[in-house]
């Protein structure tokens, strides 16, 4: 059987779950072949070992964290052109993060293949992975593949179950040389983001929004407590970003990030296109709106006409009394 | 040594207007209007501001595209930029992304640079891989997603900026030349002056073909595409939901159709 790699996302050695996702649908095209990079690297071989790894090729060098982007493209060519040489490769695929994609986007020039982007679904051809992508806002779909080289795919995170399915996952050492000409952007220092304790917004089942309608920052909790009721992420309109009351990395639409959770939750959001095209292949959509001619009510299956002050608290109360 | 800036910009049909696919499953740009990418405004901004804070420099807006992507062109001129390349091509119809980076980097080498600014995605494609892509094939550091951005030295200095990840925030340098893409976060874009605006009809821009930049029309277009689209179908309409009132019970109302869908 071919074998697809999986270039692992972790932080010092916990995968993160799209990279789980990832060998749901790697599993689909071929044997899953992990990569995984730089400190911690080899740790990650249990849980990709759990999630249908036959093999973790691991390489950890100071230069991965050091410079940006380019070392890890030389170790992801290194591992495509060491299963190549001993056996048939079927796909390269990557989380679909801003490295994921531009990891991906310099291995399909090295490699010379065609690069797919933002699948939300994959599935096997006869000539090769197809990919399932939604595109101008989520108002189509399409299904693409690539037409020269291995096909590189990057895969939008909650696009596959995560699923058990125990392999080998035997590691082996990637012998990776780091080019001098991929040492040129240095990553002068690194700050960990602070974690809030909530889950990822891109990785989260359930997301919580507020808008313009919050009128504030310092009404934002009353959208942060109605998440950690459901133990979801919180995210923004970009109207309220650009106000200032919540920070860019939690703003949901064109301009930041694309979310695709079992639950939305979009309170005080009018849902302008800028806004629904990072949140319409949610599957289930809620919305709570002042006002009833808001166009977020077009994509809702649940929506509450009222204000969100005294709508929200009350669903708090609710769920945490239901919840017990 | 003046400061050569190469900015990159495409111009996509409207993100507010009713975007459809043609025939042959390319981007139907008859039917919406077009206008230059909002995120590659910001891009303009930050050379702008970058030449502002230099001694010397010149700053040149690049694009691919039919006629009418000229419009983007003069757009970026009128806010500020010095000069246009237009890559104008009927062989370039239907270039996915990979074809694309090659005719910017021959197109970027052509023109000269010391340092090419890119904006952090299209609105359209919205791939996000051009980028990382000219720096590949330019051999020079690439230095993306930029929230702050400065160069120091002129054309032999260094380019320096802020990177906020999903996990961190990363302060990156390099040496020029370097390719460096910026985010919204950057800074918000000038509006064209009237000055400037009449000052854009008189700056020059370059036409460009294919045979210019030495590529051969089967490395680009839809033929030469390293992907294909076999399939687009337009989403469904989602059913219209339930909509209720709040007088009082919204919030029990809504609980109860959650408890139902078991998410409590």
């Amino acid at each position: 059987m071919a074998e697809v790699l999986v270039y692992v996302d972790h932080v010092d050695g916990s995968v993160r779950k799209p990279t789980l996702e990832l060998l749901t649908l790697a599993r689909r095209i071929g044997d899953p072949v992990a990569v995984s990079l730089g400190n911690g690297a080899a740790d990650t071989a249990a849980t990709l070992a759990e999630h249908g790894a036959v093999k973790v090729l691991t390489a950890d060098a100071a230069e991965f964290a050091d410079y940006l982007v380019a070392p890890k493209v030389d170790a992801l060519q290194a591992a495509v052109e060491s299963v190549s040489a001993a056996g048939s490769l079927a796909a390269v695929l990557l989380p679909s993060s801003a490295e994921g994609k531009e990891i991906g986007a310099r291995l399909a020039i090295r490699i010379g293949s065609g690069i797919i982007t933002d699948a939300v679904d994959l599935e096997a051809g006869d000539e090769g992975p197809v990919a399932t992508q939604s595109v101008f806002a989520a108002s189509y779909t399409t299904k693409s593949r690539i037409t020269k080289g291995t096909p590189v795919i990057t895969v939008k995170p909650n696009s596959a179950p995560v699923e058990p399915a125990a392999a080998a996952g035997a590691v082996e050492e990637l012998a990776v040389t780091v080019a001098d000409s991929s040492k040129g952007t240095k990553v002068v220092s690194r700050t960990p983001r602070e974690s809030t304790g909530r889950p990822d917004l891109t990785e989260a089942a359930i997301v919580v929004s507020g808008g313009r309608g919050v009128n504030g920052a310092e009404n934002f909790p009353v959208i942060e407590a109605l998440a950690d009721s459901l133990g979801a992420a919180v995210g923004a309109s970009r109207a309220a970003v650009d106000a200032g009351w919540y920070p860019h990395t939690n703003q949901v639409g064109q301009t930041g990030k694309s979310v695709s959770p079992q639950l939305y939750i979009a309170a005080g959001i009018s849902g302008a296109i800028q806004h629904r095209a990072g949140m319409q292949t949610s599957k289930t959509i809620v919305a709570i709106n002042k006002d009833e001619e808001a166009p977020i009510f077009e994509l809702v299956d649940y929506g509450v006409v009222g204000d969100l002050f005294n709508v929200v608290p009350a669903l708090t109360d609710e769920v945490k009394t239901r919840k017990g | 040594m003046s400061l050569r800036i190469v900015v990159c910009v495409k111009y996509v049909p409207d993100a507010t207007g009713d975007r459809h696919f043609a025939e042959d499953l390319t981007v139907d740009r008859d039917d919406v209007d077009g206008l230059l990418s909002e995120l590659d405004e910001y891009a303009v901004e930050q050379a702008l501001q970058i030449k502002e804070a230099a001694d010397d420099a010149e700053i040149t807006v690049l694009t691919v595209g039919p006629e009418d992507a000229n419009d983007a062109i003069r757009k970026a001129l009128s806010m500020g930029a010095d000069k246009g390349v237009h890559v104008e091509d009927e062989d370039l119809h239907g270039t996915d992304a990979v074809g694309t980076s090659l005719v910017l980097a021959k197109a970027i080498e052509k023109t000269g640079y010391d340092l090419v600014v890119c904006g952090m995605a299209s609105t359209d494609g919205t791939m996000g891989v051009l980028p990382a892509m000219l720096a590949e094939r330019l051999g020079v550091p690439q230095v993306t997603q930029l929230s702050e951005v400065s160069v120091e030295g002129g054309p032999n200095g260094t380019v320096k900026g802020r990177r906020d990840g999903d996990t961190a925030t990363e302060q990156l340098e390099a040496s020029l030349p370097a390719v460096v893409s910026v985010t919204d976060q950057s800074g918000e874009a000038r509006y064209p002056s009237f000055k400037g605006i009449m000052a854009a009809k008189k700056k020059p821009v370059e036409e460009l073909e294919l045979d210019d930049l030495d590529i051969d029309a089967d490395e680009v277009g839809l033929e030469g595409a390293w992907t294909k689209v076999e399939d687009a179908t337009e989403r469904p309409a989602r059913t219209a939901g339930t909509i209720v009132k709040d007088e009082g019970e919204g919030a029990k109302q809504l609980a109860e159709f959650l408890a139902g869908q078991k998410f409590i």
